[in-house]
Order: structure tokens, then sequence, then C-alpha cells
């Protein structure tokens, strides 16, 4: 599972928005509205238009948030990538 | 028989006479334009022919049906008749943001009031509209997406058992409708809305304060973070989603520029101060 | 005048809007939204003269329009995205192969549960790809699922769990039990690409289609609509190819529908003015009137001022024959006492 690639929506597809504590995020390619809370906005950041693996996503977070140990994070980014695709955010490549 | 109420021209048809005269009495301080065409149909209808005579029982239709939505009887015509309206628009209007929720005006500013029914945002609101604010609308605030003005939508407010003889005692007779016993909301009695409120229809107010209130239990206020409000409107519009991109625009600017309380009351006088209050602390 | 014969002038260009009074437009409107016509109205009276109230009104429905279009889109995207790992070809059909392929009578079209077509080899694959992928079995009752599953061209219908929004997989376009049985094998292999890299019909077989799902398929419920699909697909594709006639008919002869088809385009030439045209030569294509017709145009304009059926009993001859075309008479006296039975 770790090995599977994923790529972000493009750019001007999704408009994010902070609301305090919450981030909504609007796919205007499919009309729907993501209520979602840290670190999918920072993930999909970290993604840019490149294609990623959870393994790539965890170095680019630990770089970006000054972390320790990116192998640990890698399970978990795996299952947030994997949640993120059924919700048409990324795709699977 | 039509109706203007707000933005929304009503044409209403009926296979009965007295839902009808009901509904002319009720809004009959309301301006009316034959010459408009209409933008919602409402269709009060028998299922069988004979039913018309035999055990009436009026069925809501129009524009949209909600399929196997049970009857009401012939007695209940006039609530069956408001909650088409209250339908069609839920279902088919898409020029407003639409919210589940009262509204009342002060100074062109708008105070919001979001909550499901027994709530109490339909009592607050005709209180605070006999007192010295305009009342917008008991059912549904309409949010213009563009600028994010609120509009009014002031229909005749239904209040239902011990609000009745609330607002009776503060009212002229002739302002309420006829008192609707055992209905499937229990007993219900129709508000006109003041006539200064109805001429006033049109003029925009600005959102200056959303309120989540909850009647029962002791008196309280709770700071309501953006993101909460956020998702607590999109739950209370019924049509959020049909707006598109439009919808998330309207409602993100809502929430971060309007500041938003939960708000529990044990009365309606403890209601209204505590309304009062938040009010004016948010004018400062 | 009736307020749906005014609908169907003011489609056809036939009616100027300047010549409407109020209440022409409650019934006009009226009957628009009871076909699911409102917006494709709106789009063809764009500019054209109207009441202020009227223009609003449309306004809002094309953007509302718009919005709906691209959730159903999204949802053959999804659908794409969920099959890609299996390699199993499918084709769009129906309202959002008009929207994925750009066509004029996808403007303002609603469209309801997304429809593919797959090959009836790869069906039970893409079953289970798409059940993987938050697709669930809408629930229904045993006897109806069988029904489905035995007799009918479609899984029974799927529902996504998030989005809540149904898809239905067909492997042909009309019932195996149906007495015409159309090429399927034939339209998939001869499907295009479009723009957006979905696949749909050929141009003839994207007009069979449409012809067989309203003629041979149903009880002429939506008929009006897909009509206006029918003319506005013609007048492209005659664009094209001014002799369209001829592949169409060719077409349309390897699925068993040159009845339907021609049948499909005398309705249309009624009620939209679609331009006919006859053929001697490389093959004969004719275009005459049928007795029945009249029967078929009656049941499409049974609506009043307020958008409801008039004549019942035409309504109920309909269904019954429907439902006769798409099962043998014994199945369905079987069909339709069981369906009683059980209320």
């Amino acid at each position: 599972m770790a090995d599977r690639a994923y790529r972000a929506a493009p750019a001007d597809a999704l408009r994010v928005e902070p609301l305090g504590q919450l981030t909504a995020i609007f796919d205007r390619r499919s009309m729907q509205t993501h209520l979602v809370v840290s670190p999918v906005p920072e993930i999909l950041d970290a993604m840019g238009a490149d294609a990623c693996t959870a393994a790539r996503v965890a170095e680019r977070l630990a770089a970006l948030f000054d972390l320790e140990n990116a192998g640990e994070a890698q399970p978990v980014l795996a299952e947030r990538l994997s949640e993120l695709a059924a919700m048409g955010l990324v795709e699977r490549v | 028989m039509r109706i203007a109420v707000g933005p929304v021209q009503f044409r209403i048809g009926s296979d009965w006479a007295g839902p009808v005269a009901a509904l002319e009495r009720l809004y009959a301080g309301y301006p009316q334009d034959d010459a408009r065409p209409a933008d919602a149909t409402v269709r009060l209808f028998a299922a069988r022919p004979w039913r018309r005579w035999l055990r009436p029982s009026v069925h809501i239709g129009g524009d949209f049906v909600v399929p196997g939505a049970l009857p009401l009887p012939l007695s209940m015509g006039l609530l069956a008749a408001e909650m088409g309206m209250n339908l069609q628009v839920a279902l088919g209007w898409r020029r407003h943001l639409l919210l589940h929720a009262s509204a009342v005006a002060k100074d062109g500013r708008a105070l919001i009031m979001s909550g499901e029914s027994g709530s109490g945002k339909s009592t607050l609101a005709a209180l605070l509209g006999e007192g010295d604010w305009r009342l917008m609308g008991d059912e549904f605030t309409l949010i213009d997406p563009a600028g994010g003005d609120a509009f009014a939508f002031p229909r005749a407010v239904s209040l239902k058992n011990e609000a009745i003889a609330e607002v009776a005692a503060r009212v002229d007779a002739a302002r309420l409708g006829p008192l609707l016993a055992a209905t499937p909301k229990g007993d219900v009695r129709h508000l006109i809305p003041r006539a200064d409120a109805v001429a006033a229809t049109h003029e925009p107010a600005r959102p200056a304060l959303l309120l989540f209130p909850r009647f029962g239990g002791a008196a309280g206020i709770e700071p309501m973070g953006e993101g909460e409000a956020f998702v607590r409107l999109t739950e209370a519009s019924t049509n959020y989603v049909a707006l598109g991109e439009a919808g998330f625009a309207a409602l993100t600017r809502l929430v971060r520029e309007t500041p938003a309380f939960g708000v529990t009351y044990p009365d309606s006088a403890a209601g209204i101060a505590l309304v009062e209050q938040l009010w004016d602390e948010a004018a400062k | 005048m009736s307020a749906v014969a005014a609908f169907v002038d003011l489609l056809a260009g036939r009616r100027e809007t300047a010549t409407l009074g109020p209440r022409d437009w409650d019934g006009v409107i009226g009957v628009a939204r009871s076909e699911a016509m409102l917006a494709t109205l709106a789009h063809r009276l764009e500019s054209a003269a109207l009441p202020p109230t009227v223009a609003a009104l449309f306004a809002d429905q094309r953007a509302a329009a718009q919005v709906a279009q691209t959730q159903a889109l999204w949802e053959a995207d999804m659908a794409r995205r969920a099959l890609a790992p299996t390699g199993i070809e499918f084709v769009l059909l129906k309202g959002a192969a008009y929207a994925a392929a750009g066509m004029a009578c996808a403007a303002g079209r609603q469209i309801g549960d997304l429809d593919i077509l797959v090959l009836a080899t790869d069906i039970r694959r893409a079953e289970n790809a798409l059940l993987k992928a938050g697709w669930e079995w809408v629930k229904s009752d045993p006897y109806d699922d069988h029904y489905y599953r035995a007799h009918m061209h479609e899984l029974p219908p799927m529902i996504h769990k998030a989005r809540d929004r149904m898809i239905d997989v067909h492997h042909t376009i009309l019932p195996k039990t149906h007495r015409i049985t159309p090429d399927a094998l034939a339209l998939v292999s001869d499907a295009v690409e479009t723009g957006s890299g979905f696949r749909v019909l050929s141009p003839p077989a994207m007009l069979c289609h449409s012809a067989a799902h309203m003629l041979a398929d149903g009880d002429l419920q939506g008929g009006l609509r897909n009509l206006w699909d029918i003319h506005c697909m013609t007048v492209g594709f005659l664009a094209d190819d001014p002799d369209f006639y001829l592949t169409l008919m060719e077409e349309a002869h390897v699925h068993g529908l040159t009845d339907v088809v021609r049948r499909g385009l005398r309705l249309a030439q009624r009620l939209y003015g679609t331009p006919l045209r006859s053929y001697r030569t490389p093959m004969t294509v004719e275009f005459e009137p049928e007795w029945a017709d009249q029967f078929y145009i009656r049941r499409l304009l049974a609506r009043d001022d307020w958008g409801r059926m008039t004549r019942p009993l035409l309504e109920q001859v309909f269904y019954i024959r429907s439902h006769w075309l798409r099962m043998p008479p014994a199945m369905l006296a079987k069909h339709l006492w069981t369906k009683w039975r059980k209320g």
C-alpha cells in the first residue's frame, strides 16, 4: 500500500478557505465541500503538482515542519492518501 | 390565487375554496400583482376526485411533490398551504442562499436565528418584531450570494402551542389567523406581520449577529467558532449544495464576517434579554 | 392554445415570446418543470424578450443546471477512476454522454443517474470494481433483484455511499427479454472518444439508443425531452454529414431498430421541426407518417397548465404497452400479479 502514488487536484480546482479550527475545501470539479483538519491541507500543499507516494509526502512534510522521523508518519499518511482518493481530492496514478 | 412574499411570486391552486380564502385573509395586506408570472406553484389536491368531499384530505404539491407525504384533513388546509409554500421555496429557489432561520432587522443590520422546529426561533422573531425590530421572516432568511446582504421573506408567522397565547396577548386579534388545533405540529396559529415590516420587505440588511437558540435550560451564551457555524449552517440550508461555488463563497463570507453564538434560554423574556445583550455587544 | 403546445412551439422557434401574457408564462413554466425541461427552455430563450421576473428565473435555472451538470460529469470521472485499474472499457450513455461530448442538447439538461455501457463479459468485474470504490446496491426486495439480473439490461442500481448518487451499469441497451436485440458489441467497439477523455456512442448509435430508450423501452415518460434530444442531435449530426440519414438507417438496421428510429424522427419532426429527408439510392429511406403516430403525439402533449397529466387511460395504455414490449405476455401477467400481491 505504501508504494501507491497519488496526484493532488490541480491548483485551480480547489478553493481552500481556513475557518478557525477547520478548513473548508470546495472542489470545483465535483461541486463538493470538504471539511477537513490538519494535516490534510498540509498534505495537499506538500504534494504540489507531483505524483507522490506516502514516503515522499512524509519526507516533504518532515522538511517543511522540521519533524524528526519521517518514517513513522508513513503508514498514517498512506491511510490519509487513500481517504483523500475516495473523496476525489487526490487521484491514484 | 397569487401572493408575492419577498422576491417570490406564488401561484396557488386548490381543489377546495376554504384554504385559499384563509390565505387571502392572511395576506390581504401584501402587494398584489396579478400581471406578474409566478416563480413557484403550490397545489393542494385530492388524491382521488371523490376525496374532495368524502373524508376530504389535502395533499401538498406544486412544482415539487414529496412522494409518500401524508395528507392533512381539510380543517388544516391553511397549514397545508403554508407548508406547500415552504416546500416549493425550499426545493426550488436558486437566487439566494436559503437558511432555515428567522431574522429581524434594526438600523439596516440583521439578526439571524438558525434552528430546528422547537428551538423557538419563530417565537423570538415574532416577539422582537412586535418591539422595535423589523420582522424579516420566521422560517427562511435569504442571503444574496453576490453581496452578502440578508433579504426578508416575511410569511405569516407560524406560532405553536404556548407561543400562541404569549404573542396573542400583545397583538390586535385582527392580526391572527384561525386556531388550528391538534395538528401534527401541535396547536398552530398564524400571525400576520406588521404592515411596516411588509412594506420594507425588499430592503436589504447586513448580517450582524448569528444566533443558534435552544429553548429549555438555564440561560447561557456560548461563542461559536467559524468552523462550527459553517457546518451548522450547511445543515440549515436547503439549497447550499445546488448553488455550487456561489453558495460556498456566500457561507464562508457570512461566518467570517458575522459573530456567532449558541444561546440557551428558559423562557421568552430571558431569551429576548440575551438577544438584546448580544446585539448591543456586537454593535460596539 | 394549450400551455404544452405553447411550450413546444417556443422550443421549436415557432412562437415569439412577446406574444405570451403572464398566465401563458405560468402555464409554459409549469409544463416545462413537469417535463424536467425548465433549464432547457431557459437556454433556448436566453436571448429572447422576457418579462424581468421570467428572465431572472431563467438565469437562476441556467446557473443551477450548470452546477448539476458539473456534478454529473464528476460521477463519470469517479466511475472512470474506479474502473481504470481493471482496464474495462465503458461507454457513457444519455445525459452524461451529451454533456461530455459538449452537444447542443446538453444545454440545461437535467442528468439523473449515471448510465454506462460495458460488455456483458465485463459486467461482473465492473460490479466488483465499483463496490470496491464505494458504491453499494440500492436496497430492494429479492423479487426485483432477481427480475433485474435475469431479465433487464442493467445491473440492479448502485448508489455511491458518500456522494449519494446512482449509477446504472448496462450491458445492452434494451432488456434481454425484449423482442428487439441490439448488438451491444458493435455499440462498444464503434464508440468514439470525446475531448474530455470519455467514450460515447457513435452519432448513429447515439440516435438509435435515444429512440430505443424512448419508444421501445419506456412508457413515454419524459418523451418531450427525449424527442428534443433527438431533434438537437440530429440537426448537429446533419451539419457534419448531410447524408447522415443513410448512415443512421444502416446502423438502425444492424440493431433491428429501423421502425423505432423512423417513428422517433417523425415525432421529432412533428413537434420540433426536425428536417427529414428521403432517399431512393443507395438505399430507400422514408418517413411516411403512420396512423399510430397521432396517439403518441396525444400522449406526449397530455399535460394541463399545472403540469399535471391529463388522459390517465392513455397513460395506462402506454404503461402496459411498455411492459409488454419488455416481457413476453405470460411473464408480464406473472410480474404484474406478483407486484399487485406485494401491494
